[in-house]
């Protein structure tokens, strides 16, 4: 079952921090169809925050067609995000460790291998439509 | 839905000090209501008046629909928390959900049991010796067991220890979860009260300040940063709550009533719940402009 947390300083609305969580989880293969997320009870015991928050999150989730609750059941998973490239994942993600260790041996601190990172990434996705 | 409260020109006077000024609010039901505001500001006036405890000066005031404390059903309604979450300390633990069954006709022991086997409290323990955090978990059992239709906490958090604080909140939110009933909390840990309100009430110098639901309020209010004298005067439809200058740039924090800010200022950026608060909290301490009331307030740096 997905855990989730909140960070106070990422500037985003926690219903929608919330959203993004499960949108990951689904992405990366966390989540399954008819997998169950937890109920709004059980995150605000745990996070301390308004219900209203978690159930704005899931409704927005229904909203994405994403999940679909089930009265007095719970909410679960309907679709998911991962698709074919899942199984690349794992050896663009050791080319990707790989290529941080040679950063690193060059001399880059992490705030330069990030600002490096983000600013290759950002000109890549944005000559691709 | 009836508010579950509603003033209209609340006013409250001790002696020669207004605690209370032309307070006029209608909170709709199934809120969590948080109510800052700096010390002496009133915030436990309104408290004790939504209460019952004390009865207005001036204005009217309706909790749930009826006068506070009107009889023995309205009383029933509320559940209400002082500060410093009084216990009785020479009565156990047990003692006081005895007591809660004995006194209120709508009380739900098995909640109340079940909540004091999961927070871990000792029926036997004197409550005076209980800790803070343990000692507010029992007052937050014992008004939550007389199931009310609204829960009002006076500085619920103030002196506790963070994890303690954060174990009452989950518990408190637990409840609203499984009781669906309306609280209002005043408390001076933004937050912590980011986290768990949706309606905020904001009270300095006994006026209220600003009041609404957080999330309407967040979408109107903007920080906009630009050269000195480009926002002079600021774009028609806001309103500037403070304005800070250095020598070349102009910083206001403004409120948007028009909803199209953005279209014509993209660069304006929302603030978080405590700068928006602290916004208005900094203007509500400026001196009282009297000659030129309608010109917004200046802060230099």
């Amino acid at each position: 079952m997905i855990d989730f947390h909140l960070d106070a300083r990422s500037g985003l609305a926690p219903y929608l921090q919330l959203v993004q969580q499960v949108q990951q989880a689904l992405r990366l293969g966390l989540l399954a169809t008819g997998d169950q997320l937890p109920t709004v009870k059980e995150v605000v015991a745990r996070l301390a925050i308004n219900p209203n928050t978690v159930l704005k999150a899931y409704r927005e989730l229904e909203h994405q067609g994403l999940v679909s609750p089930r009265p007095g059941v719970g909410t679960f998973v309907t679709r998911t995000l991962t698709d074919d490239s899942l199984a690349a994942h794992e050896s663009l993600r050791t080319e990707l460790v790989a290529w941080l260790a040679r950063a690193q041996h060059a001399g880059l601190d992490p705030d330069s291998i990030e600002a490096l990172f983000m600013t290759t990434f950002r000109k890549a996705t944005e000559v691709t439509p | 839905m009836t508010p579950v409260l509603r003033t209209d020109a609340l006013g409250k006077r001790y002696g020669r000090r207004q605690a209370l000024t032309n307070v006029t609010l209608s909170i709709p039901a199934r809120r969590v209501v948080g109510l800052v505001g700096p010390n002496g500001a009133g915030k436990s006036t309104l408290l004790n008046l939504a209460s019952g405890m004390i009865a207005p000066t001036t204005g009217t005031i309706e909790v749930l629909g009826s006068r506070p404390a009107a009889d023995a059903t309205q009383l029933a309604r509320v559940g209400f928390v002082a500060q410093d979450t009084p216990v009785y300390p020479n009565l156990s633990v047990g003692d006081h959900l005895r007591l809660g069954a004995r006194l209120n006709p709508g009380w739900d022991d098995r909640l109340a049991q079940q909540r004091i086997n999961q927070v871990g409290l000792d029926p036997t323990q004197k409550a005076g010796r209980l800790s803070g955090g343990q000692r507010a978990q029992l007052a937050l059992t014992l008004a939550a067991a007389k199931r009310p239709e609204l829960l009002i906490f006076d500085e619920p958090v103030a002196a506790l220890d963070p994890l303690a604080r954060r174990t009452f909140l989950q518990s408190l939110m637990e409840f609203v979860a499984e009781l669906e009933v309306s609280v209002l909390l005043s408390s001076h840990l933004l937050g912590d009260l980011e986290r768990v309100c949706d309606h905020l009430i904001v009270l300095a110098a006994s006026r209220t300040q600003l009041a609404g639901d957080v999330e309407e309020l967040l979408t109107a209010h903007y920080r906009l940063v630009a050269a000195r004298g480009d926002l002079d005067p600021p774009p028609p439809g806001i309103e500037v709550i403070q304005a800070t200058h250095t020598a070349r740039q102009t910083t206001l924090i403004v409120r948007d009533t028009t909803g199209t800010l953005r279209d014509h200022m993209p660069a304006a950026e929302h603030l978080d719940l405590e700068e928006m608060v602290l916004a208005y909290l900094g203007r509500a301490a400026e001196p009282v402009p009297t000659a030129n009331a309608g010109q917004p307030l200046e802060v230099s740096r």
